[in-house]
């Protein structure tokens, strides 16, 4: 990186939110350096469920979710593949009296968000899924649900963002940020430092260490989030469903496999990364997803591991400019954050280049903590 | 945790067995575990219950028997027909068994699981008829199979010629025995198995045998590609290699049989230490990935073992009497044995162990799966077969900037079969590693559970929806 020619942006975190910054920043023209400590997409963005679902999303974020997956299903016309993502009928099962009303209350809220969900009859539920359990009460229903092999998430972003010429600095962990001349100084380790114009921080949950960078604390909540896959089995489902209290997602892709999730926790933290499968966890969420699809139980588990996901003091994302620095942004912790990633990182790339973005963001400035040490270190 | 025994052994194998026993002689309370109906390992496999057989006894069935009773009067817990299925640190071993899901937990582990099979693929390698080597084996061993009457057995290492005589001796007919390696390279081991004289005479013999009844002994040549030939059969493309393994301009042979036997080593099985993320390093001649030890068989995580060929293929002798020096160095460590005593013991374990491996480690250098060999692969050719995962789909992730065999994996579902990479996880690995042009890969798969595919239905047993204990509900 010569000094002579700063970067427009530099982005760190390759994640879907910082790839689509990077992405609509390099299409308008922007020299971007998109900068990760491993390869892209390799944590929550390509290890996540894939779920398309507006019965999971936090009822305030709902009209992003739906914008990101209309993104996401259109996915070959601007990100240039397809990534596996597919429309389905989603389904919130109530199987007791308290998971109705808990069923009706969030179906309600959702609803007055503009997600368009209805309660269904189990009779209704099961002719549109003959696959579920007919013993439940009933049945929150949206007809757009849906799925992504998350897996291929990075494959299609690194593609296109090489089409747009933008730098791709995997394998770079960042050390420090600095400010000089008016520039960003990313460092790197065992890599010269990065300068840039405009920095965004996009690194889920590591953006609590990441901000520290700058002085400041946001603390940011890392759950572990166990997913399970069964080996291939003949079409069991052909929704998305969950239950009422939000703990399944269960979805079959076409290659067969059926990948149980819903948040149930495994060990770990940030540092470490997801730790160890919980065995008890692991068995209710499976008992969860048999009763919810009997067919499950004809089929093997192949496969667990765990995903990081984020979330601030009041679950909300933040997302803009970060308070008291220059040209320096930040990305991340958005509940249902693969579904809406697409469009969450339009709308910080409209901020970062000077346009009105279509909804409002999530100013972080309501999140930042007083520290007194970090106040006279900074 | 809440021990509930001393000391756990997984795999109840030559090493497994050995290190339980000798821990239970100093008095620690072990617990054994194994997913077999009963110990003895692939080598010393047990006649399955309710068989019987006829004719001469192999010795490694003398010395089966003899390990299984010594086992017996041990106080060793035994739990067979028990499948691990995952492991914390700390360390919980979670366990699938005949009476459900359970657990064992105990500050010491042995690992002792033994090894894989590989195979270098080419085009057909996965046809109905095509097995391993090693599969041939247990086939062969435990129910007395033919694999089918007319058998070609091809690949690299003493396995070729103990599956020969085998399937010769069980009544089956053999096309030929194709080695990639020369004569003189057997030739070369000789000087380390005069450690063994009772396996060198009886690889002559095997040899010798063979040559006699006619068998085509074919040796630097390989099977080039396998097709569906009439009536069920298979026709197998043979021809000469390099000293690398790649191809040679020559004479290619066709093979017209029932079934193909065919395999190139063995590697260490390092699901659970890769699951544990203990440290390993890379075997550039084994194209593995081995658990990194120190000479006591400790791992870099604290109370972590692994003996046998899971440390590196050495072979059953020597895995019986490292066994034994891994329980000796966790009596010793629990103040079970006096120094004195311990070093004598060890100090004569350690002689033993040295010849034995010399003998192993000759045979694995043969049969490890040459560079050349690799490279030749063809384009076309399967490499993850749970997947149908192609070489050129590998090369293209590679070239669309995948710099680790996760992201290769991720990128094209190399690996995220039944069998976890376990058969294509290493060729995998090495095809990338060289497409980026360095002579290993960057780091092992990440190690996942359950170490095997688990009955679903099994796991969650019979509950019913009222008793389910669900955590509070998510954010709405």
């Amino acid at each position: 990186m010569s000094k002579s020619l700063p970067l427009d942006a530099a982005i760190i975190g390759a994640g879907a939110m910082g790839a689509t910054v990077a992405l609509h920043l390099a299409r308008s023209g922007m020299r971007v350096a998109l900068i990760d400590r491993g390869e892209i997409c390799r944590e929550a963005s390509g290890v996540n469920a894939g779920t398309l679902t507006l019965h999971m999303t936090r009822a305030a974020l709902v009209p992003y979710a739906m914008k990101g997956r209309e993104l996401w299903l259109n996915a070959p016309n601007w990100l240039g593949m397809d990534v596996g993502a597919r429309s389905a009928p989603g389904f919130s099962l109530a199987f007791t009296r308290e998971e109705l009303e808990m069923v009706e209350k969030r179906a309600e809220a959702r609803a007055a968000m503009g997600a368009p969900i209805e309660l269904v009859t189990p009779k209704r539920a099961c002719e549109i899924d003959p696959g579920l359990n007919p013993s439940m009460i009933a049945a929150a229903f949206c007809e757009l649900d849906g799925h992504v092999t998350a897996y291929m998430t990075g494959r299609a972003y690194r593609r296109a963002l090489l089409a747009t010429g933008a730098m791709i600095m995997e394998n770079s962990p960042v050390t420090a940020l600095d400010r000089e001349d008016g520039l960003h100084v990313i460092r790197i380790d065992g890599g010269a430092p990065v300068r840039a114009k405009r920095l965004v921080l996009a690194g889920g949950v590591w953006l609590e260490p990441m901000l520290a960078w700058l002085g400041l604390k946001v603390p940011v909540k890392t759950l572990i989030n166990q997913l399970v896959v069964t080996e291939r089995m003949r079409p069991v489902m052909r929704s998305v469903v969950g239950i009422a209290n939000g703990l399944l997602s269960l979805k079959q892709f076409e290659n067969g496999t059926v990948l149980i999730g819903g948040g149930w926790q495994g060990n770990g933290d940030r540092v470490r990364g997801g730790v160890e499968t919980i065995p008890k966890n692991l068995i209710g969420n499976i008992q969860l997803a048999r009763h919810a699809i009997p067919a499950l139980g004809e089929t093997r588990v192949n496969r667990v591991w765990l995903g990081l996901e984020s979330e601030t003091a009041d679950a909300l994302p933040m997302i803009g400019e970060i308070p008291g620095h220059e040209e320096a942004y930040v990305i991340g912790c958005v509940h249902s954050g693969y579904t809406s990633a697409p469009y969450m990182g339009r709308l910080l790339a409209d901020r970062i280049l000077g346009r009105e973005p279509e909804m409002p963001l999530f100013g972080p400035a309501r999140l930042i903590q007083k520290d007194k040490n970090m106040e006279l270190s900074a | 945790m809440a021990a509930t025994c001393d000391v756990i052994v997984v795999g109840a194998g030559p090493a497994g067995a050995e290190a339980a026993m000798e821990c239970a002689r100093h008095g620690l309370d072990v617990v054994l575990i194994d997913e077999a109906p009963d110990a003895g390992g692939q080598v010393y496999r047990a006649t399955p219950k309710g068989f019987r057989t006829q004719g001469p006894r192999e010795p490694e069935a003398e010395i089966g028997d003899d390990l299984r009773k010594r086992l017996a009067d041990s106080s060793v817990r035994c739990r067979f027909d028990t499948l691990l299925w995952s492991i914390a640190p700390g360390y919980r071993a979670d366990l699938l068994g005949p009476d459900g899901p359970s657990s064992e937990e105990a500050p010491i582990v042995v690992i002792a699981n033994g090894a894989r099979e590989r195979v270098v693929p080419f085009p057909g390698w996965t046809l109905p008829g095509v097995i391993g080597l090693a599969g041939a084996t247990v086939m062969l061993k435990s129910q007395k199979v033919l694999p089918g009457r007319q058998t070609l057995v091809a690949g690299a290492g003493p396995l070729l010629l103990a599956v020969a005589t085998t399937l010769r001796k069980a009544g089956g007919e053999v096309a030929g025995v194709i080695d990639l390696a020369s004569r003189r390279e057997w030739l070369a081991t000789v000087p380390a198995t005069i450690s063994r004289p009772d396996l060198l005479a009886r690889g002559i013999g095997w040899t010798s045998r063979l040559t006699l009844a006619g068998v085509p002994m074919r040796y630097r040549q390989a099977i080039r590609r396998i097709e569906q030939a009439e009536a069920g059969k298979l026709r197998a493309f043979v021809g000469p290699v390099y000293a690398t393994g790649a191809p040679v301009a020559g004479t290619v042979r066709e093979f017209v049989v029932d079934a193909v036997a065919v395999g190139n080593g063995l590697a260490p099985a390092s699901e659970v230490t890769r699951l544990l993320r203990a440290e390993h390093v890379y075997d550039t001649v084994q194209k593995a990935w081995v658990p990194q030890l120190d000479e006591d068989f400790r791992t870099s995580l604290p109370g972590l073992f692994v003996v046998g060929d899971g440390a590196g293929i050495s072979g059953a002798a020597a895995a019986a009497i490292d066994g034994r020096r891994v329980g000796l160095s966790i009596a010793f460590d629990a103040d079970r044995l006096s120094a004195d005593n311990y070093r004598a013991q060890k100090r004569t374990l350690s002689t033993g162990a040295k010849k034995a491996r010399r003998f192993g480690q000759a045979m694995a250098r043969l049969m490890a799966p040459r560079s050349g060999q690799i490279a030749a692969i063809a384009a076309d050719a399967v490499v993850c077969r749970c997947e149908d995962v192609t070489r050129a789909e590998l090369d293209a992730a590679v070239a669309d900037g995948a710099t680790s065999p996760n992201q290769v994996k991720a990128w094209t579902r190399c690996g995220m079969g039944p069998c976890q990479g376990r058969t294509c996880g290493d060729i995998a690995s090495a095809l990338a590693a060289a497409a980026l042009g360095q002579e290993a890969p960057p780091a092992p798969m990440t190690g996942r559970s359950p170490l095997r595919p688990l009955p679903l239905g099994v796991l969650a047993g019979d509950i019913d929806y009222d008793d389910l204990e669900l955590p509070p509900p998510a954010p709405l």
